[in-house]
């Protein structure tokens, strides 16, 4: 019997399988599908203080191996999210869950990690710095040490569960950028986000996307994460959730010797809506495989 | 929402560019004409999504433009291929309070869905009729497939030279007196019916689409009642909920 737990900051998953934020929803669209309560747990929409529609659309685009989204933080608001969506999943949910924090300022940042930290159903806060769609906010925060420093040590005061900083790697040193985090008090670090990219399509020969760019995401961005994962690994000493393109267990176990302790699974599940199920079945079967008996002692593995 | 695997049982040109294909799988999540299905395609990272034009237990037909690189890797597909779908999509229309004439406005690649709807409303017991629209003679389908069901079709093409010369709206002054309108195509066109409609109705919109299941919030619209997923609480909006 193979063990898969993992632990970030104090908390047991039962496996390393996480949704990650912008592609589960606040959860119970896939509880129709599945017993979500298979999964470690989940990061869900990221969160603002305030409702936001999000951009026009188009807001997708097709691309080789992967694809881009220009959502734009859509979400209902932090106390919409308290009052009604987290009612809602308490009901198919049995775990924790990841509450993914946006914002367009320190202080709204910090305000609405405040207001879900309050929560029981929050196990940790996945601070995101690097989402790519909005302006004036989100990535603004991630690209520069001492911005992203900054809001993590505004967050960290007023939040008591361990705070993650979800980190972008449009950045030139993601390695600087993860310092200044751990630095500034984060318990832990995600990456990475979507990578910024755009396309033009040949008719009208305007971009794809209404907003222009997007992020990039699914299977072509897997290589991008784990080298990213595995130079913050050499860095820092605080946990890493690796994601990008992750959509195996053989992708999750080559995450986690890069170094991370938990992995996220994104655009994969909006093309295979029963793939975090399934990875969740199979890992014990791919551990065996690789002769691995706790995922605990692969972690950052492949580092001498 | 059901994942399955369909076989393709046959194939069919109906025009140039625009294709029919029959497939054999468990339709049995699919509930409501205008829902859609969202099809895996090798080679291709998200799955597209084609409305259903029929559906019977263990047999799903739809049609479909070939309008970029997906559709075009439909149509070179041959019977006996298996293919990854998600079936039972979207809401579909609902045929309650139609009255006993509803008129099915159907534009071009958005005339499929009207087929199912026909078939349901007939089953109702209402009288409907169906206004069809296309760029030109070449382009025009289905035509016989709503007679065999013997629902009266006025036929539009731009350019007059079959059926009545004009758009869907100019087909609708044709059509005689009704009672409600369901309306599928092109956003213009949805948007001149609802100018000229003096029933209530209800619309389907197209939107680029990430999952088409309402996890990704990509094809989101604004309406009366707030943000809402083409994917999942449409791609049918009721009229009155509808904003421009």
């Amino acid at each position: 019997m193979v063990d898969t737990r993992v632990t970030l900051s104090g908390w047991t998953l039962d496996n390393p399988v996480i949704p990650a934020s912008g592609t589960f929803g606040y959860g119970y669209e896939f509880a129709e599908l599945y017993d979500i309560n298979a999964l470690g747990t989940f990061s869900f929409k990221g969160t603002t203080l305030h409702p936001r529609f999000g951009n026009p659309t188009p807001r997708i685009a097709e691309c080789t191996a992967g694809m881009i989204n220009a959502v734009g933080l859509q979400n209902p608001g932090v106390d919409k999210v308290i009052s009604e969506e987290l009612p809602k999943l308490k009901a198919c949910f049995h775990k924790q869950v990841i509450a993914n924090v946006s914002g367009f300022s320190v202080d709204e940042y910090a305000e609405c990690a405040r207001r879900l930290d309050g929560e029981e159903q929050v196990g940790l806060i996945e601070l995101n710095v690097s989402c790519p769609n909005v302006h004036g906010g989100g990535m603004a925060f991630g690209t520069q040490p001492e911005a992203a420093a900054e809001v993590t040590r505004a967050v960290k005061a007023a939040c008591k569960k361990p705070v993650y900083v979800k980190l972008s790697p449009n950045v030139t040193d993601i390695a600087a950028i993860a310092r200044a985090c751990e630095a500034a008090g984060a318990d832990g670090l995600c990456l990475i986000n979507t990578l910024l990219g755009m396309r033009i399509d040949l008719r009208s020969r305007r971009p794809v996307i209404a907003n222009t760019m997007g992020g990039f995401s699914g299977s072509a961005i897997f290589p991008v994460a784990l080298r990213m994962v595995w130079q913050v690994y050499e860095t820092v000493s605080i946990p890493i959730i690796g994601v990008g393109g992750v959509s195996s267990a053989e992708d999750v176990i080559e995450m986690m010797l890069a170094g991370a302790t938990a992995v996220e699974v994104g655009a994969a599940n909006l093309v295979e809506p029963f793939i975090c199920r399934d990875i969740v079945e199979k890992l014990p079967e791919v551990m065996a495989q690789y002769g691995i008996e706790s995922l605990t002692d692969i972690i950052g593995g492949a580092h001498s | 929402m059901k994942q399955g695997i369909f076989e393709i049982a046959s194939t069919r040109r109906l025009a140039p560019g625009t294709f029919e294909m029959n497939l054999a799988g468990d339709t049995s999540a699919i509930t409501a004409p205008g829902q859609f299905v969202n099809i895996r395609l090798d080679g291709l990272f998200l799955r597209r999504p084609i409305s259903v034009c029929d559906w019977s237990d263990g047999e799903l037909t739809i049609q479909y433009k070939v309008v970029g690189r997906g559709t075009r890797a439909m149509s070179e597909l041959r019977p006996g291929t298996r293919l990854d779908l998600l079936t039972g999509l979207g809401n579909g229309y609902t045929i309650d309070g139609c009255g006993e004439r509803p008129l099915l406005i159907g534009g071009g690649a958005g005339v499929p869905p009207m087929i199912a709807l026909a078939k349901a409303l007939l089953a109702a017991g209402a009288k409907p009729t169906a206004v069809l629209g296309f760029n030109r003679e070449s382009e025009v389908f289905d035509v016989d497939r709503f007679e065999a069901l013997d629902v009266p079709v006025v036929l539009c093409t731009a350019g007059g030279s079959r059926g009545v010369k004009g758009f869907v709206t100019d087909g609708m002054k044709a059509a005689g007196a009704y009672t409600y309108t369901y309306a599928c195509g092109p956003e213009p066109m949805l948007r001149a019916v609802y100018g000229l409609s003096t029933a209530d109705g209800q619309y389907s919109f197209e939107e680029r689409m990430g999952c088409g299941f309402g996890a990704c919030m990509g094809c989101s619209c604004q309406t009366r009642y707030g943000a809402k997923r083409i994917c999942k609480d449409g791609p049918v909006l009721r009229k009155e909920e509808i904003v421009w």
